[in-house]
């Protein structure tokens, strides 16, 4: 089965190959089912789904989270969330990340994987360029990183008085990275980029890897040049890919609070890198408004879902296939 | 089958494909082998040179670090830092924590993950669409809703702050990732087999540990890969809901030394911790590194 993946692979009607015998009432089935079903579904419900859905209630009360007492107060949270400034910075900036994050990464992904796949010679057989095997394996390294070591890593690299990028940077360049607006977020957003783009160059590597090589020798036969190439064959041919990708990336890019917190504790100067998590948790841990808190969390969970959506939008919309198979 | 197309991409490695290439090459073949080396050469160096740079500081003393060339060698290979970071900065402590909760979870998710994907994927009954779906909620929602009250389902259990509630909090948020590999997976089993089991007489739970969890084994390791490195890289679940400093894990124990008070000057200190954590991880890259390319091919062609 070599279809292309998407996101969580619909459930293929097979029901003539599973499940021709009717369940017995015998002590192995009911034990199996109680076991196998049961435990795993009981542990979900109980830490996963129970506090979502009780999150989505406390975002109607006023619950300080010290005290059991609390009032349903309605919409008055979200009433608040619509004219708080610094929840419309924080979500400005997650989507200034879920934008460039995941388009940046792609692109370099995308080159990188075609110059290590196909890079190597303009006419006949594919190949790629000399040495990939070490490419590859440099350029993966930052994802086998803890975010959080990758951040640690970062704020010293930028920092303003004995960092390496100022170290190595002549005087005239020298800048206080993550201390000043301008510079803030774009630095935060190379971290990210930095860890992320290996992964992904090695999913693109093996989606290119599986186009048949005809496809290819077809193109070049018909003259076409390896940009030509890579814009009409190999990116229609991994479109499926690039949209989980970029679903994976942009749900990353909305969260991204390991990065930003680590990077920036307090949000970066003038907020300029606070991002909807790191303000929930400030709210929720910090000032005890938890339900108000849980109304954040509320509008982050639509946020990604209508980015979600979007994503698949735009692919239907751009002439993508809906799956066929 | 996507197994099939792991073994065929082994059996077709890069140095043997670019070997039978080295013929004569035009000029312009030249000319862009040339730019990919210096585009990748230079990705390559921003990787490297931050993670040498760390190593590097990770031996010297604060006044080299402060005075001294960035990349400079240690003008002595002390092992000072690592010692100060190991046993009073309690890294040790934090290593063994993570690798105690990180181990008992990646087993226990494995196992249910299975028997669940298991079920879902081979039995038909009443619910297993809804269940399907919820799993895929569960997916996509950001865990940042479900802390708080998470924090407190965790107080009522008596499990809060502890290694054991962090266990299970871990296999819960772990689980509806390793049911959707493994559910496929198991859809791509031929069912000839566990019905040929059934007719020997094997029971639901013998046809299941002898006959389709064995045949599972390389989609298995696939998510176990994955699972691990999520798990040992979490951050934001022992944040919230494991501030003792006792039960720390590691990537809680490194941020400490960033946004902590007084680790400010002690940059030695916390390179030196830095490599403690990234040593292991390294480590187990170098010898899976094979297995961990498998498993992402496999992941594509799901």
């Amino acid at each position: 089965m070599t279809t292309p993946v998407t996101g969580a692979g619909a459930p293929r009607s097979r029901s003539g190959t599973r499940a021709r015998r009717k369940a017995r009432w015998s002590f192995d089935n009911i034990s199996f089912f109680l076991v196998f079903l049961g435990l795993p579904l009981a542990l979900f419900l109980l830490l996963v789904i129970w506090p979502f859905i009780q999150a989505v209630f406390y975002s109607f009360t006023d619950w300080g989270g010290f005290s059991q007492e609390f009032e349903i107060i309605g919409f008055a949270n979200y009433e608040r969330l619509v004219n708080d400034a610094t929840f419309k910075t924080a979500l400005g900036n997650n989507i200034k990340l879920a934008i460039v994050v995941p388009f940046a990464v792609i692109v370099i992904a995308m080159i990188f994987a075609t110059l290590v796949t196909v890079g190597g010679r303009g006419i006949g057989q594919t190949v790629g360029v000399k040495n990939s095997g070490f490419y590859r394996v440099v350029s993966f390294f930052p994802y086998v990183i803890p975010a959080v070591v990758a951040g640690v890593i970062f704020t010293k690299v930028f920092d303003p008085s004995n960092g390496l990028l100022n170290g190595l940077l002549p005087a005239g360049l020298r800048q206080n990275w993550l201390g000043q607006v301008s510079t803030a977020l774009p630095a935060s957003m190379f971290v990210i980029i930095w860890g992320a783009v290996g992964f992904y160059m090695l999913l693109f590597i093996a989606a290119i890897k599986a186009i048949p090589a005809e496809t290819f020798e077809a193109a070049r036969l018909d003259g076409a040049g390896r940009l030509r190439t890579m814009w009409s064959v190999t990116i229609p041919s991994i479109r499926e890919n690039i949209q989980t990708a970029w679903i994976y990336l942009g749900i990353a890019a909305l969260d991204a609070f390991v990065f930003m917190h680590i990077l920036n504790n307090s949000g970066g100067p003038d907020n300029s890198t606070l991002v909807m998590p790191q303000y929930l948790f400030r709210l929720a841990f910090a000032q005890s408004q938890f339900g108000y808190a849980s109304a954040v969390g509320v509008a982050m969970a639509v946020v990604t879902l209508v980015f979600a959506g979007l994503v698949f939008a735009i692919n239907r919309l751009t002439g993508g296939s809906t799956r066929s198979n | 089958m996507s197994s099939g197309s792991y073994t065929q991409n082994r059996l077709k490695p890069v140095p043997e494909r670019s070997r039978r290439s080295s013929g004569p090459g035009s000029r312009g073949d030249t000319a862009v082998a040339a730019t990919s080396h210096v585009v990748l050469g230079l990705w390559s160096i921003v990787v490297i040179l931050p993670l040498l740079w760390v190593f590097l500081s990770a031996f010297k003393s604060n006044r080299e670090i402060i005075s001294g060339s960035p990349l400079a060698l240690p003008s002595s290979w002390s092992f000072d830092n690592f010692v100060l970071a190991w046993v009073d900065e309690r890294l040790g402590q934090a290593m063994f924590n993570t690798v105690v909760v990180v181990g008992c979870a990646l087993v226990l998710v494995m196992m249910l993950g299975a028997m669940c994907a298991y079920v879902l994927a081979r039995f038909e009954f009443f619910g297993r669409r809804a269940i399907y779906y919820l799993m895929l909620a569960g997916l996509t929602f950001p865990v940042f809703l479900a802390i708080v009250p998470l924090f407190f389902v965790l107080q009522s259990m008596g499990v809060l702050n502890t290694l054991p509630g962090l266990v299970i909090t871990y296999v819960a948020f772990a689980l509806p990732f390793t049911v959707f590999f493994l559910y496929a997976f198991f859809q791509g089993l031929p069912s000839e087999i566990s019905e040929a089991a059934a007719i020997d007489g094997a029971g639901k739970w013998r046809t299941f540990f002898q006959v389709m969890l064995p045949m599972a084994t390389s989609g298995m390791a696939s998510v176990a890969i994955f699972n691990f490195l999520g798990l040992w890289n979490q951050y934001l679940l022992p944040v919230a809901l494991n501030t003792k400093r006792d039960n720390w894990v590691l990537s809680q124990a490194v941020a400490s030394f960033v946004s902590g008070a007084g680790y400010q000057s002690q940059y030695g200190l916390l390179f030196a911790g830095v490599v403690i954590t990234i040593v292991p991880v390294l480590i187990g890259y170098v010898f899976f590194q094979r297995q961990l390319q498998g498993s992402v091919t496999q992941g594509t062609n799901k």
